[in-house]
């Protein structure tokens, strides 16, 4: 069993507040993305981003807690909202004009 | 964490269902005997022994409810059933008073008659069932702590899953009085034959809450009209305002027929009425879900004056389907009594893998306690809980039962005090584990509540008519069955403890095979 040095303890909380946090952020914003953008009707669309909303949060956890280092693991999360974040305002913005 | 993908998945298992394990225990034994809320709430109730279904029982429940609250808004009928035989009423008391939400009041109704049956007072399987997915918390904080723990079990399923190469071999191996390795393998062995039950109940379970838990996805279509949505995927009317001038209900048997034809058969569990004295009634009338999957809309709506048929919920789109097909997954109202059994012997597997995978965790660390000569603070609270938890619940379940059978039928408050007696009962189940050793607790403690569910069908003799002597001559299987079932429960908890008792503890044989340990394969490794 590994020691339980200082840093192994904060890696972990670290990895734990980017899984359970980080991940469910993450997943609200893909199923908030999912239901604009499925081609379907309305409900449907927004039906079926929240139907699969659980696996996609349980991927990112599996992730977060197999990705290599804890630095990896959150440039994922906060690198994955960012993309989605400017595709979902993008589509407002075209939406709006 | 710098191991490998296998190592890293065996970790997050370890963890993920230690920290939820407790609640996640609670849930599956809460929500199997949710499998029979009928039952359990017909066997609370012993005064309701000999009611009996009733053909025109639609037509003598709205007799009825036209002389007690003609003014309600709203009056929702619960037609009779195998399982339940009795109507159950709800509107709203035009005396006031009434407990529930917004002054409306629930009774229950002899199908032949109309006539209240009047019956103690008792949340019944209404108890574990809301406790299945609120803990008898204030309800959206109890709903949160089960969604958070239950998207947990989700995540420890996978990653243990994924720490098993040899997921089929490790079915079929059990290797018996190995200490750890027994308690590896049971633990595999229930959480692989049931493995597609668990993934489906757990998935299934998130989606009945989806909406709370994750709101985004109609967030983004609709904003805040949540009702607008519903109408959309579910094409259930809206709602109509009263007219203000009076209105005759129509005769409900014809409408009954109409549906039940448009049903090829199949028949009503539900009828909701609005605005039953005004010219603007509607009268809704909902399939029940006997022989089908899916729980999706399935009303038939009548004008109440007329009886004119206004909408027939049609075939939902793929992913509302999709949606009611878990939803009806998760009820299993559905099944035939064969299938209900399956579902509990599937739901038995979920508990037991849950506390083998607890007692793993401390059976695991024995060689840990070993080399350091004393008990770390951690794994005597992980021990403690664990008895608590696992041996304590039973006991307080079987004290429910007492609670309803033994407390005073006038007893104000009543269904409250069977609550707390539940609690008491939980509560005390954790004082003998804060002594050591930790088998002398586990042994008397399954006992006990082996004696207490054996003893059940007696003192329910000594109390009620709805005793085995009469209910098995009667051929009445509701009450027969929970009698016999609590036997069965006893048999089960018996031969637990009886195991418990023999086993050597745990510390002593993980000392002499402490060596052992180290060839454990690489999947145990960090388990």
């Amino acid at each position: 069993m590994a020691a339980l040095t200082p840093s192994y303890r904060l890696s972990v909380a670290a990895r734990a507040l980017a899984a359970i946090v980080g991940g469910y952020a993450l997943t609200a914003l893909a199923s908030f993305a999912m239901a604009i953008f499925l081609p379907l009707s309305r409900a449907e669309a927004s039906m079926t981003a929240t139907l699969s909303s659980f696996l996609i949060y349980a991927c990112v956890v599996i992730w977060v807690f197999a990705a290599r280092t804890t630095w990896r693991a959150w440039a994922g999360i906060v690198g994955s909202m960012i993309v989605l974040g400017a595709l979902v305002w993008l589509q407002r913005q075209v939406a709006a004009s | 964490m710098k191991e490998g993908f296998r190592q890293s998945m065996a970790w997050l298992h370890t963890w993920s269902g230690l920290v939820v394990g407790w609640i996640l225990f609670a849930v599956f034994v809460t929500g199997t005997l949710s499998y029979f809320r009928p039952e359990i709430s017909q066997w609370t109730r012993p005064e309701l022994r000999d009611v009996k279904a009733d053909a025109n029982a639609a037509s003598k429940t709205i007799a009825t409810l036209k002389e007690r609250a003609p003014n309600s808004p709203r009056w929702f009928i619960t037609l009779p059933e195998a399982r339940e035989p009795i109507v159950r009423v709800t509107y709203r008391d035009p005396n006031g008073g009434g407990e529930g939400r917004r002054g409306f009041k629930t009774a229950w109704l002899d199908p032949s008659t109309g006539e209240e049956v009047k019956a103690r007072e008792t949340r019944g399987g209404d108890f574990f069932y809301r406790f299945h997915f609120e803990l008898s918390m204030k309800p959206i904080w109890g709903r949160w702590v089960v969604g958070f723990c239950a998207m947990f079990m989700f995540v420890a399923i996978i990653s243990g899953v994924i720490t098993h190469k040899k997921i089929f071999k490790d079915f079929f191996t059990l290797r018996p009085r190995k200490g750890q390795r027994s308690w590896l393998d049971a633990h595999n062995a229930v959480g692989v034959l049931a493995l597609p039950y668990h993934v489906m109940i757990t998935y299934t379970g998130l989606v009945t809450l989806m909406f709370m838990y994750m709101p985004w996805g109609v967030q983004a279509n609709y904003g805040d009209n949540r009702e607008a949505f519903f109408a959309d995927a579910t094409g259930v009317a809206e709602e109509v305002k009263p007219a203000n001038q009076p209105g005759v209900l129509t005769d409900i048997e014809p409408l009954l027929h109409e549906a039940r034809t448009r049903w090829n058969g199949a028949h009503a569990a539900f009828i909701t009425i609005n605005n039953p004295s005004d010219i603007n009634s509607r009268i809704t009338i909902r399939r029940d879900t006997e022989g089908q999957l899916a729980n999706s809309n399935r009303n038939v709506v009548f004008s109440g004056t007329t009886g004119e048929v206004l909408s027939v919920a049609g075939e939902p789109a793929p992913a509302s389907q999709t949606r009611a097909v878990m939803f009806g997954l998760h009820m299993a109202t559905f099944s035939s009594t064969t299938l209900r059994w399956l579902f509990t012997l599937s739901g038995l597997g979920g508990i037991l893998m849950v506390a083998s995978g607890l007692v793993l965790w401390t059976v695991k660390r024995a060689p840990e306690r070993a080399k350091l000569g004393y008990t770390p603070f951690g794994h005597r609270l992980v021990e403690v809980l664990n008895i608590g938890v696992i041996t304590g619940l039973p006991i307080a379940v079987a004290a429910f039962f007492y609670a309803n059978r033994l407390l005073p039928v006038a007893l104000a408050d009543r269904p409250a005090w069977e609550v707390r007696v539940f609690f008491a009962a939980w509560l005390l189940s954790f004082v003998l584990p804060m002594i050591p050793p930790a088998r002398v607790a586990w042994t008397t403690q399954l006992v006990a509540g082996a004696a207490l569910f054996a003893a059940l069908p007696a003192v329910n003799a000594l109390t009620t008519q709805t005793h085995l002597g009469i209910t098995l001559a009667q051929g009445n299987w509701v009450y027969a069955g929970f009698d016999l079932t609590m036997l069965g429960i006893a048999a089960l908890l018996g031969l637990t403890g009886w195991y418990a008792s023999r086993t050597p503890g745990s510390r002593k044989p993980a000392q002499r095979k402490a060596p052992e340990a180290l060839n454990l394969p690489a999947e145990a490794e960090r388990a």
